[in-house]
């Protein structure tokens, strides 16, 4: 086999079997650590509990409040994000104008907004909507801003050499160009969201899965927060692969996509 | 501002009407660049004249810095000169520092780097500029088909600029920049990226070229064979200020081969480039 075929084949065969080293490494923890089960919970609790949250009652619809809060949340993030990028991007005056308040907004913990999210749009899903989208808007703008600077000068000739329009150098040079960092922004970005709505549950929820965590927790039922911290986690990584799937479908001539294929090092 | 203008331009394949047989494709007068830097003002270029007739393969020669690049931007609408007028075809290119939109669609660049976009795959870098015109997506598509293969890129119209070599990556260049049929095809040092076997093979090709669609060219270059080998006039330039210092034809016949490299004529003039512009030190 040559180590193109073995640098592909690596993942998907480490994976499963790291998977399993940790589940017996916890199980060996529980045994002989005498841990409290109710403090650490052992795998196959956990699992158990796994599989019982989706025939538990009401699970269905916490799922889809915290992915519309997510999703909602994240695409307000895009669309802010490459509008403002783009501006900023284009008007180097207006970006160093607004820098000051862009690092201050950017070092502010925003998680401790949430309060102020509640107090404005209430305890449902608005005030979780918009700490996702805070959250998310940051690389994203900041990655458009990098992208809308970063379209090569020997392009941009070539366009100006062939008296291409503002408008089309716009759509066929710019846009192209900036799609690389419209993805590697995305890609922060949803991780960011999916936290974003999460935490805002934690501290002022009344549904969603962030909820179902801080319940369970209360009920001191280990096991179950356990199990829905794992539920978070597939979702979280279901939402990343697509996102990361729309890139390999958007830009294959990346190096960030085809680069992955062709690795030898 | 867009004007959409449909190819071919009517003056590629014959003139409009009797008078412009006489227009020279370009006509140089006077002109100069300045650059002013915190320094003080640099004279990148200075005083040049030189006029240039259709069909002719005019190569520009000189140390780093003597202006070849400059004068050529200056020619391609990329950078306004500061004094001295530039004519294409008997209209003035420059109003000030605007470019005369239709002066410049008569142009084709070859930068020194590709510049292909990551994104299009060869036939569809091809056919940008005439995309940018507004030209029908199959009267593209097949113009660019044949384009592909005059270049020798035939086979690789749906391959993307990273699969291809150096070599490959500057035939796509120039077949996008004849993809509008220009009446001044502009070459920045194109082969200078190139190692020196696959330049030689790009010289022999573009000669070829050249040749087949009765273009009219300027090649910046700094080596001085190759200039000799390609062009019917080598205009020698020299630094501080950026200024012609002598033109010299070479009338070997063409198409030239490998063998024009060793006749008495090319070495002799390949001879007296090299001792004039060591002297410049």
């Amino acid at each position: 086999m040559n180590r193109q075929k073995v640098m592909r084949i690596l993942p998907w065969v480490v994976t499963p079997v790291l998977v399993v080293v940790i589940i017996v490494i916890w199980q060996l923890v529980v045994t002989i650590g005498q841990v409290n089960p109710f403090l650490f919970p052992p795998p196959a609790a956990v699992g158990e509990k796994f599989i019982g949250l989706f025939t538990t009652p009401g699970i269905w619809g916490h799922t889809l409040t915290t992915l519309s809060e997510i999703l909602i949340g994240f695409a307000i993030a895009v669309v802010t994000g490459v509008v403002v990028g783009v501006l900023l991007g284009k008007l180097p005056w207006l970006e160093a104008s607004v820098r000051p308040l862009i690092v201050i907004t950017q070092v502010a913990p925003k998680v401790a907004f949430i309060p102020l999210f509640v107090i404005w749009f209430g305890f449902g899903i608005t005030s979780k909507i918009w700490l996702s989208a805070l959250l998310a808007f940051f690389p994203i703008m900041l990655n458009m801003l990098l992208g809308v600077r970063s379209v090569e000068q020997g392009q941009r000739e070539v366009m100006k050499s062939l008296n291409a329009s503002r408008t089309q150098t716009l759509l066929q040079l710019e846009m192209r160009s900036v799609q690389p960092y419209l993805f590697a922004g995305m890609e922060v970005g949803i991780v960011l969201a999916t936290t974003g709505a999460i935490v805002g549950e934690y501290i002022a929820g009344s549904q969603g899965l962030g909820f179902l965590v801080v319940s369970s927790m209360n009920q001191l039922d280990a096991a179950l927060t356990f199990a829905l911290i794992l539920w978070l986690s597939l979702l979280g990584l279901a939402l990343y692969l697509i996102v990361n799937e729309l890139k390999r479908f958007f830009i294959p001539w990346h190096e960030s996509v085809y680069g992955l294929r062709n690795t030898t090092a | 501002m867009s004007t959409p203008i449909p190819t071919p331009s009517p003056a590629g394949s014959a003139p409009a009407s009797g008078t412009t047989d006489t227009v020279p494709r370009l006509k140089i007068q006077g002109v100069g660049r300045d650059f002013i830097t915190r320094s003080g003002t640099t004279h990148a270029v200075s005083g040049v004249d030189l006029t240039i007739e259709r069909g002719e393969f005019i190569a520009l020669i000189g140390r780093s810095g003597c202006g070849k690049t400059t004068l050529l931007r200056m020619i391609g609408g990329l950078l306004s000169p500061t004094a001295g007028t530039i004519e294409v075809d008997g209209n003035n290119l420059w109003r000030g520092t605007t470019v005369d939109e239709s002066a410049i669609t008569k142009l084709g660049f070859v930068f020194q780097e590709s510049n292909l976009f990551p994104w299009l795959s060869v036939l569809d870098n091809i056919a940008l500029p005439m995309k940018l015109r507004g030209a029908s997506k199959q009267a593209s598509r097949a113009r660019a088909t044949e384009l592909a293969a005059l270049v020798g890129l035939g086979g690789f119209e749906k391959s993307y600029p990273r699969e291809l070599s150096g070599g490959m990556r500057q035939r796509a260049a120039i077949a996008r920049a004849l993809s509008t049929e220009p009446d001044l095809l502009l070459m920045d040092e194109p082969f200078g990226a190139l190692d020196a076997l696959t330049r030689e093979r790009m010289n022999l090709e573009l000669q070829r070229i050249v040749l087949e669609t009765t273009s009219t060219v300027v090649f910046v270059t700094h080596d001085i064979p190759e200039a000799v080998f390609l062009a019917d006039r080598v205009v020698h330039m020299t630094p501080r200020p950026g200024r012609v210092r002598q033109i010299l034809p070479v009338a070997e016949p063409k198409p030239r081969t490998i063998d024009t490299t060793t006749t008495a004529e090319f070495n002799e003039i390949v001879r007296k480039l090299r001792h004039d512009i060591d002297e410049e030190n």
